[in-house]
């Protein structure tokens, strides 16, 4: 196993340690408790106090904080507030669909994002390799909510194809297997749309200055003057060598991953993370709002050491 | 600077002159309404009863949507600008601090700097935001403090790369101090890539600024920023699409805009010139 693999594991848990305390301070610093919300603008001061009392907010701060990690290394995330489901339950139902979304999209966005860096690094023709850089400034530029916005306004109330909000219909507990299946990814398909063409662009403008870098090196020449195609020369020689930045930017882009997605939940509905987190800090919904932000520290910070380990096995020169 | 670098600022110059001059471009305020009933959801070129020209349309109240465009520039594009400064200025200041500190310093700064990396942008935007009062000065603080992070690494790797230089050296020779080596001579030859780095976060900040007053946790209603219109056009999408896409439109012109500018200052820097 890589030495780097063990460093980030080591640094891992300071990490989520970190999001989560700053995540538990900012909540509690700010104005607005779970109290109100729960029992509405007409409650008593001492309604308000019991409440509060039973919840464990009146101990001290910090009392309350090393209670909380205790509790949260054996597991225990405690009942959501405004629901009274336990709070692990809740993001236990939302994190697959995060992760589905969040992965498909980082899985499409760089294989099509590489493929047209790989056309724009490889063509002779001046003109597409400036069609394609126009393509992927536009893309990348564009926010994912209002892209959403566009999507929504011509696939659903244009040409009424697909639905806008949820992972699944109403009646999809009804229809046949297949029919489900259907349903599903007609539901999928303008969120994972939505943070694919993002990310296509973004990752085609970062792949093409890479694969051009390497494109001029003399051992590319060596492989084509040995006869091989152009289609193996541009796998096996020039794509192994032309993407390992790539790999690197992608542990590096993993939060801002998850944060765009936080976005494009909240416009389509979609029954992830991003959604709960939103919900619950309008309530002020402290077990919620922890676990949530405890569990998406952890993907990000789980999938940077991926993509660390990843970066060291292809490239052996970053292997400390 | 590349020839579409120079069409990028000639486009940033362009929204910034109507963002100035705001009051001169528009035919009546962006707030206000007369007949609601008669002049809402006018199509874009449509001349209302009282001969007003709607150049971009009327939205559900009827106000003018052209208007709401241009007096929203103010509002994004100031936010973005004073949140990109600040950012630009914290980043500086850490990056510079840890090039030129003894180590132990300088590990804390940049241990601080990875950790504010790791930590997921988005999602401390939404906390800060929905758990305080929103506003436009809120907003500007925390973009500033969300993303100082890559312009202080920046300075740090350029401003290690420029002190082996000769004429670092022969400055320190000559009795310059850290403060005054830094900031007289070090930082304008670090300067063309953290401007690149500047541009880009521009982008990024008319973005954010726009997503959180889209989720009603930025600039408030009734106030124009382009986040808030695009929101306004959501409700409406079905029969005046053009209320969400005319903002949409702009702000994706002006991102583009900053990552071609940005991208003709990384080429200049690369290049022979």
């Amino acid at each position: 196993m890589p030495q780097g693999f063990i460093f980030g594991i080591i640094r891992a848990p300071l990490v989520i340690l970190g999001v989560v305390s700053l995540t538990f301070l900012l909540l509690h610093a700010a104005p607005g408790s779970p109290a109100s919300h729960l029992l509405g603008p007409t409650a008593s001061a001492a309604d308000l106090a019991m409440v509060e009392r039973s919840l464990g907010l009146d101990q001290p701060l910090g009392e309350q904080y090393v209670r909380w990690i205790g509790q949260a290394v054996q597991g225990r995330f405690g009942i959501s507030i405004a629901t009274g489901r336990p709070a692990l339950r809740i993001i236990a139902e939302a994190w697959p669909a995060t992760v589905i979304l969040v992965g498909l999209s980082i899985l499409l966005g760089h294989l099509f994002g590489i493929g047209v860096a790989a056309i724009q690094a490889t063509t002779r023709r001046r003109g597409v390799d400036r069609f394609w850089s126009v393509v992927s400034v536009v893309l990348a530029a564009l926010p994912g909510y209002w892209l959403a916005f566009v999507l929504v306004m011509v696939f659903t109330y244009t040409l009424r194809w697909l639905p806008a909000f949820g992972a699944a219909g109403i009646d999809s507990d009804f229809l046949s297997p297949g029919d489900r299946l259907v349903d599903r990814l007609t539901h999928l398909a303008m969120p994972l749309a939505t943070l694919t063409l993002i990310g296509i662009g973004t990752t085609a403008r970062y792949a093409r200055g890479t694969l051009k870098r390497v494109g001029q090196d003399p051992y590319l020449m060596v492989a084509r003057a040995k006869g091989l195609g152009p289609l193996r020369v541009l796998v096996w020689h020039h794509l192994r060598n032309g993407l390992v930045p790539v790999v690197a930017l992608l542990g590096l882009s993993l939060p801002a991953l998850f944060s765009g997605a936080v976005f494009v939940e909240g416009v389509f509905a979609w029954p992830g993370v991003g959604s709960v987190l939103i919900h619950a800090v309008q309530a002020r919904d402290y077990p919620v709002v922890m676990a949530a932000a405890t569990v998406s520290a952890i993907m990000v910070v789980l999938g940077s050491v991926l993509a660390e380990a990843a970066l060291h096995r292809v490239d052996p020169r970053t292997r400390p | 600077m590349t020839k579409s670098g120079r069409l990028g600022l000639v486009v940033l110059g362009l929204f910034a002159a109507a963002a100035i001059f705001a009051p001169w471009l528009v035919p009546v305020g962006p707030a206000d309404t007369t007949d609601i009933l008669l002049t809402r959801f006018l199509p874009p070129g449509a001349t209302d009863d009282l001969g007003i020209f709607h150049l971009f349309g009327t939205d559900r109240l009827g106000r003018d949507v052209w208007s709401r465009l241009v007096f929203g520039a103010r509002i994004s594009l100031m936010v973005a600008l004073a949140a990109t400064a600040g950012a630009v200025g914290v980043g500086i200041t850490i990056g510079g601090l840890s090039a030129l500190s003894p180590r132990p310093v300088a590990t804390l700064l940049l241990g601080i700097t990875d950790f504010a990396l790791a930590l997921p942008r988005v999602v401390i935007l939404l906390l800060l935001a929905a758990l305080w009062q929103p506003s436009a000065g809120l907003v500007v603080l925390i973009l500033s403090l969300t993303g100082w992070m890559p312009v202080a690494r920046l300075t740090y790797a350029e401003t290690l790369a420029q002190l082996g230089r000769p004429y670092a050296e022969g400055s320190r020779a000559l009795g310059a101090g850290p403060v005054r080596l830094f900031l007289t001579h070090l930082l304008p030859n670090v300067a063309p890539p953290l401007l690149a780095a500047a541009t880009l976060g521009l982008g990024n900040a008319i973005t954010l600024e726009a997503g959180l007053s889209f989720l009603g946790l930025g600039v408030q209603p009734p106030t124009a920023s382009w986040g808030t219109l695009i929101a306004s056009g959501r409700d409406t999408v079905i029969n005046a699409p053009w209320v969400g896409l005319a903002p949409g439109i702009a702000l994706v012109s002006v991102v583009i805009a900053a990552t071609v500018v940005a991208d003709g200052f990384d080429s200049t820097k690369a290049g022979p010139s």
